[in-house]
């Protein structure tokens, strides 16, 4: 996934000398996840700019290149140190088209590398998405695949509103996938079945899809056929295909490592018994972090949703 | 006075410096913030009439606004404060707007094309790093365009201040920091903002050059504005400029100073109004008489109350407004949220 998303990057760039790349170790060592890696040596200092460390600066400075005319792609190096950049994000960037009715507009994309997996310091793990979702404003989207990591970066950059670009860590290097050469644009706003079945419909994004995934094979094993539904976008949601998916089967688990109080599986699952609360045969269920503090490398295994507890919780509703 | 201040203009009037330009334009900036106090005095009128909503008044700031104002090319940026509507009306930005944003209506934060200012900044601090940006922007696409930014002495409490800062400098972006130390934030003195003797010696630590001007002498505002607008604009990086000034209203029309400083002090400041000390070095160059101040007075009235006229005029908004702006195209959640609240008002 690293590469597809370096590859977008780099199609952008070479395709519009307004988009620019702004971040901690972004130019000279291509950035902590090596994302960025050989663009500064292709497009040089001026469009591949290393930042001093300092999130709110990188993107507020990018608010007045957006608004200035440029294409900023700035990048938060772990989501948890994105948070001095959230009152630019919340109080700024996603309001200047609202406060100037349309007169500015701030098309930035932030891209933010998130979620845990790979044992990492504190900081380096988490998943709050919500916080995010939350801000009126700013479009949500979060890749699954490689494919999709370079349709969705290419959309967000086309996108002439600020979009927050969530890459699930685990997955940077986890998935092998043949991506078209070509440039393509992934629309935002677009759910994917990824996995069709008609028992149950399991919702996720980013690394949790593969998690789920396993889960849908184990429960196949037992005559479960789960079908699997890639979010993509968090802000705007699909949520026809969220209901749509639902109606089929009648059953629903929402799957997500963010915390649980306040997470997204809430919000869905509120969205489907406003909407499909007849066709529903079970109660919805919920596969969350907990709310604690995302849980050093040695008790991480305690946090993060697995293929046993999504089939659990898939047990729980096929019994009701 | 402040070790290092420029000065051009005693407060009593007399020179003490080079003066940045002649009679007549001094009697058109002079007029200028005739204008601005008129505006300002009917921002808290409107606001006691229950006409607007919080006004935050400048008075006696006046010349540190149109000082620095007066030395940006039109097509410049402008990144301002909710305090600041004397320097934005100068730069352009049309009055009739800065009162409809007053009123309540975002149409305000919406000025012509043309006009190269942001709608004031109501958070502290942020604001200056978007003028770093639009600096940057400029830069990169090869223009000449600067941004200046006001902010104030408690602004630079703020840690937006210390990035703005430190990008403007590791960036070299052409951008002009001005900070009118009124001070005091809401109640809180200066000496309390930081330990630091002056503000204008923060830049040094950005690698920046920091001036310390007289805010309430206009000459002197203009002059080491129109030097930090020069070097930005010749690619010799961003300048700070700490411009000494007093806010003698209140914070804002909801604010009482009584219970934070002292009338004395009030007094003390008043002596040193900015518009007097003009006004005294025009009437000592037989260059104002009481009959051009009541003309010019009555003049600007007419136009401030035309605005505030064509402001009020502006027919409300449509209720389905609020969710038009929030993306260039509404999502269908904004769009059913837009039918829900239309059918709750049928």
């Amino acid at each position: 996934m690293a590469q597809a998303i370096n590859q977008a990057l780099d199609q952008a760039m070479a395709a519009d000398p307004r988009v620019m790349i702004l971040g901690e170790d972004v130019g000279r060592t291509g950035g902590v996840f090596r994302v960025t890696d050989g663009l500064q040596d292709r497009y040089g200092e001026d469009r591949v700019v290393d930042t001093p460390v300092a999130e709110s600066g990188i993107v507020g400075a990018a608010f007045g290149l957006a608004v200035g005319g440029m294409r900023p792609v700035v990048e938060m190096q772990f989501m948890g140190f994105s948070y001095p950049a959230y009152d630019q994000v919340i109080s700024h960037v996603s309001r200047i088209r609202n406060r100037s009715r349309h007169r500015f507009t701030a098309p930035l994309v932030i891209r933010i590398p998130y979620g845990g997996g790979i044992g990492a310091a504190e900081h380096h793990s988490e998943s709050a998405e919500a916080i995010y979702a939350h801000i009126p404003g700013v479009k949500v989207v979060v890749p699954g695949s490689p494919g999709d990591a370079k349709g969705l970066l290419l959309a967000a950059i086309d996108d002439p509103d600020p979009v927050v670009f969530l890459e699930p860590i685990r997955l940077y290097r986890a998935i092998k996938e043949e991506v078209p050469e070509e440039r393509y644009t992934t629309p935002i706003g677009e759910s994917r079945v990824i996995r069709p079945g008609e028992d149950v419909t399991v919702v996720a994004w980013g690394s949790m899809l593969r998690e789920a995934r396993v889960a849908a094979d184990l429960l196949e094993e037992e005559g479960i056929d789960a079908e699997l539904l890639d979010v993509r976008s968090l802000v705007p949601l699909d949520e026809d295909g969220l209901i749509s998916s639902v109606e089929k089967t009648g059953r629903a688990v929402i799957v997500h490592e963010a915390p649980r109080t306040a997470g997204l599986a809430g919000e869905l699952i509120a969205l489907i018994q406003e909407r499909a609360l007849y066709s529903l045969e079970a109660p919805v269920a919920r596969v969350t972090g907990w709310d604690t503090v995302f849980p050093l490398k040695r008790s991480e295994h305690l946090y993060l949703p697995n293929p046993q507890v999504i089939a659990r919780a898939v047990h729980r509703v096929m019994a009701a | 006075m402040a070790e290092g201040l420029q000065q051009v203009l005693t407060p009593e009037g007399e020179l003490s410096g080079e003066l940045p330009f002649g009679i007549d334009e001094t009697r058109r900036l002079y007029r200028a913030m005739v204008a601005a106090r008129l505006y300002d005095r009917k921002g808290t009128a409107l606001q006691k009439q229950g006409r607007l909503a919080t006004y935050a008044p400048f008075e006696g700031q006046e010349a540190a606004q149109i000082g620095s104002a007066a030395a940006l090319r039109s097509d410049d940026w402008m990144v301002a404060t909710y305090r600041d509507a004397a320097a934005m009306a100068y730069h352009g930005y049309p009055r009739t707007l800065l009162v409809l944003g007053r009123m309540g209506d975002e149409r305000g934060g919406s000025p012509p094309e043309g006009v190269n200012a942001l709608p004031p900044s109501i958070t502290v601090g942020a604001h200056m790093l978007h003028a770093v940006g639009l600096a940057w922007a400029e830069k990169l696409r090869g223009r000449d365009r600067i941004a200046l930014t006001y902010f104030g002495d408690g602004a630079t409490s703020e840690g937006d201040f210390h990035e703005a800062m430190n990008f403007a400098g590791v960036f070299q972006t052409p951008v002009v920091f001005l900070c009118e130390n009124n001070h005091y934030a809401i109640s809180l003195r200066r000496d309390r903002q930081t330990a630091a003797a002056t503000i204008a010696g923060k830049a040094e630590g950005y690698g920046m050059p920091g001036v310390l001007v007289d805010g309430n002498d206009l000459f002197a505002v203009y002059s080491v504005t129109a030097e930090a607008v020069q070097r930005a604009r010749s690619g010799g990086g961003p300048t700070m400029i700490e411009a000494l000034t007093y806010r003698l209203g209140p914070h804002t029309t909801s604010d009482d100073p009584r219970r934070y400083r002292s009338g004395e002090e009030e007094a003390e400041w008043r002596e040193r109004d900015p518009l007097e000390r003009v006004r005294r070095y025009l009437a000592g160059a037989d260059a104002w008489t009481p009959g051009w101040q009541k003309a010019i007075e009555a003049e600007e009235s007419a136009a401030i109350e035309a605005a505030v006229e064509e402001a009020e005029a502006v027919p409300a908004q449509r209720p389905e407004d609020i969710f038009a702006s929030m993306f260039a195209e509404m999502t269908p959640q904004l769009k059913a949220q837009q039918r829900t609240l239309l059918e709750s008002l049928a």
